[in-house]
């Protein structure tokens, strides 16, 4: 049948199974809203800002495991999607991004709102498409899809000008996609996965070491299996936290600059590290010569240039995680006498590491007179339902976040760590919550970043998604303060945020409702008050002003120099 | 160590800047580069050559295999490839030096393509070695110009790019 661009946008995406976009309208996507006028097969979602438009196409990704769609206009449009791009390319997130462009004639010609977001968003999309005819588009609409989901997942952009939205063509969606230039390589090699066995196995003071990629691949359930058959120790970055539970005795928690310092001592000490889906960030490495300086190294990724990026690596695995997890189960499955050897031959270091614990667990000294954001949080962990999610923005409450709530599911954690992008809490959660009306959805923000995507709240009460906004106020650019105290001699420049805000008539103005806590006694009943609302409601907790997120490894100082308090 | 990499590319408009911005936004060099297409009208082969250790060209070699447009990547680590280049060199022939120019031309079997009173232009191939030495001997003579192609280069053998 003949339909025009437009229509086939909208079929390709019902093919896909998309069932919610965030778009903003604009004059060279005007086509594709009068498509969408009574289309019901898609909701749609309008955002007050495009980047928020991609963040929220992002948190619906990271919630749900499937490919968030965001669309926008040409021009100023497709240039405010520029951050929530980089965003999700940082942290491997499937989203795709649909921008319309000035009609094909005019390209290059510095038309009314032109831009060549192509160029522009080049090197922070896994790939990107400008399509010139319409008899192509529903091919790469497929092709988009799978580029975003398949092998290391990531933003995928699809300029599309206005002419090939009106032009008409055949509507046919190819059943399968052949790009021959690219072909993720997914089976982990059998013989690189028992020589892995082999050597963990040997160790004495192993450590498994899991980033956002185990999440990525759904893998978290046969990691946690194979951790647990081998009791051994398992410390996550920030963007892998969720993947194996924390309350496990056999957790390390979050490791580098705010993690604990048993899981940094653990990396120190370790002989035999197993990196899963993670890439040796430098926030996790921390001075890269003293990094696990007795460490033979197993990585195992589904991207080659992951591998041997920034660490030698004595044993790669190029593979899909959840394939390589499922192989090594079956590998230890295989050899009971071996695990049982391994077993015995680990005690010590248990008891090592349960020394460490003992000796600098995660701490901070609580107050009846003013509210501390860590008592916030572990609140937070009790009052809240136990597969609710929580999104962060980037900053001290961020931290905070992943040190104190206890993560113990994947997909429960959405939060910016490649580029850590404020603004990005409040409309993750918006797009999370949309994924799931019925969860309870959470943001943690400070008072700088929620100001950045503030109008995210006309948005909520719009749209009936009920987001609980927890800000911890702290009248500072936390964070950067907090560097200001330690490394420029209490220098605050341009950090402090005096100006009062009334949050509760913030959230009232937009139609929300707002509580506030003052002394620490107030929080357990402000949250209370919070969860039983029904609706998007800001919790303000107005926090005690220069704490400080411990321990602490300064930048380019090795991970076992930690800052424990000062 | 130099390194001399191709690049089979699908013939697509933008392919070029994706394969350069990966290596401006990594901090590789590129030394010389030269694209043009193939027997196989759907793709584009590049030629470009760089340096690095071993990490790094490694890593460049994996970057590259990651774009999507990139069919195939081809290090032709020493020996595994014949590389030739063209250059044009404007020189400068007056009086004696005239006769000197021309024994330099014979001797490297490069062409005059253009004369006049005061100049020669030069066209000489061959592997990017015989460029430099050409250009040695011709340069004290007085280069007005040069332009290089950088080289390309194809593996030795029977074998074509698909093996
Ligand atoms: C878009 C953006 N601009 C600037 C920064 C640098 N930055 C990192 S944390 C931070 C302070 C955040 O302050 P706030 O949102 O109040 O949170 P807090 O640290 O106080 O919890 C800043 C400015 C950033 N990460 N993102």
């Amino acid at each position: 049948m003949k339909m025009n661009g437009a229509r086939i946008l909208l079929e390709c995406l019902k093919k896909e199974g998309v069932d919610t976009v965030f778009g903003y309208p604009g004059g060279t996507v005007i086509n594709i809203y009068d498509e969408l006028h009574g289309f019901k097969d898609i909701h749609h979602i309008l955002p007050r800002h495009e980047q928020a438009g991609v963040h929220a196409a992002d948190g619906y990704a990271r919630a749900t495991g499937r490919v968030g769609v965001a669309i926008a206009t040409s021009g100023p449009g497709a240039t405010n999607t520029v951050t929530g791009i980089a965003t999700a390319y940082m942290d491997s997130i499937p989203v795709v991004i649909i921008t319309g462009q000035v009609p094909t004639p005019l390209i290059g010609n510095d038309a009314f709102q032109e831009v060549d977001i192509i160029g522009i968003t080049r090197p922070c999309t896994k790939h990107n498409f400008l399509v010139r005819d319409v008899n192509e588009l529903a091919g790469i609409l497929k092709k988009a899809f799978y580029i975003a989901r398949s092998g290391r997942p990531g933003p995928v952009l699809v300029d599309i000008p206005k002419d090939v939205q009106i032009a008409q063509a055949e509507f046919k969606y190819p059943e399968k996609v052949d790009i021959r230039g690219y072909k993720p390589n997914l089976e982990g090699h059998p013989k690189q996965v028992e020589r892995a066995i082999e050597m963990l196995l040997g160790s004495r003071k192993p450590v498994v070491y899991v980033g956002g990629g185990v999440i990525l691949a759904n893998a978290a359930e046969e990691l946690t299996k194979l951790c647990n058959m081998l009791e051994v120790p398992v410390t996550t970055t920030l963007m892998g936290l969720g993947a194996y539970p924390e309350d496990s005795p056999n957790s390390l928690r979050m490791l580098g600059m705010h993690g604990t310092y048993y899981a940094n001592m653990a990396m120190t000490n370790t002989d035999v590290l197993v990196a899963i889906g993670a890439r040796f960030d430098d926030r996790v490495t921390g001075k890269l010569a003293t990094f696990a300086p007795h460490a033979k190294i197993i990585h195992i990724d589904v991207d080659p240039t992951s591998i041997k990026k920034n660490v030698p690596v004595d044993l790669p695995i190029v593979g899909d995680v959840k394939d390589v997890l499922f192989k090594m189960i079956k590998e230890v499955e295989a050899h009971p006498d071996k695990v049982k050897a391994f077993k015995e031959a680990t005690k010590e270091w248990h008891e090592e590491i349960a020394a460490w614990k003992a000796k600098h667990p995660l701490t901070y000294k609580h107050a009846a007179n003013v509210i501390k954001p860590q008592y916030v949080i572990e609140k937070l962990r009790e009052l809240s339902d136990p597969d609710a999610i929580v999104a962060t923005d980037v900053g001290q409450h961020q931290m905070w976040t992943a040190q104190f709530f206890t993560f113990t599911k994947p997909r429960t954690l959405l939060s910016s760590g490649g580029l850590g992008t404020m603004g990005y809490g409040l409309p993750a959660a918006m797009g999370a919550q949309a994924a799931f009306p019925k969860r309870q959805v959470i943001v943690v923000c400070g008072d700088g970043g929620f100001q950045m995507n503030l109008q995210e709240m006309a948005t909520l009460v719009q749209n009936r998604l009920p987001v609980k906004i927890v800000i911890l106020n702290n009248n500072f650019l936390g964070m950067v303060r907090q560097w200001q105290e330690l490394f420029f001699d209490k220098r605050y420049s341009q950090t402090c945020m005096e100006q009062p805000i009334d949050f509760i008539k913030l959230a009232e103005a937009f139609g929300a409702k707002g509580f506030q806590a003052t002394k620490t006694d107030e929080v357990e009943d402000t949250i209370k008050q919070g969860f039983a609302y029904d609706g998007p409601v800001i919790m303000e907790f107005k926090i005690a002003r220069e704490e400080k997120v411990l321990p602490m490894v300064p930048a380019g100082a090795s991970l076992n120099e930690m800052v424990l308090n000062a | 160590m130099k390194h001399t990499i191709s690049v089979l590319v699908e013939n697509e408009f933008g392919v070029l800047s994706r394969v350069a911005a990966l290596f401006s936004g990594r901090g590789f060099n590129i030394d010389s580069l030269s694209v043009a297409p193939t027997n196989d009208e759907t793709i584009s082969r590049i030629t470009l050559v760089t340096r690095g250790d071993d990490q790094i060209l490694e890593q460049i070699s994996k970057q590259l295999n990651k774009l999507i447009d990139v069919i195939k990547v081809i290090d032709f680590t020493d020996g595994s490839g014949i590389e030739r280049e063209m250059a044009l060199v404007k020189v400068t022939a007056e009086d004696e030096s005239r006769a000197e120019v021309l024994r330099i031309v014979d001797i490297f079997r490069a062409k005059i393509i253009d004369v006049t009173p005061r100049s020669y232009t030069i066209e000489a191939t061959g592997s990017p070695a015989k460029i430099d030495a050409i250009l040695e001997l011709l340069r004290p003579l007085g280069l007005k110009e040069l332009v290089r192609t950088g080289p390309v280069a194809i593996g030795r053998g029977s074998k074509g790019w698909k093996g």
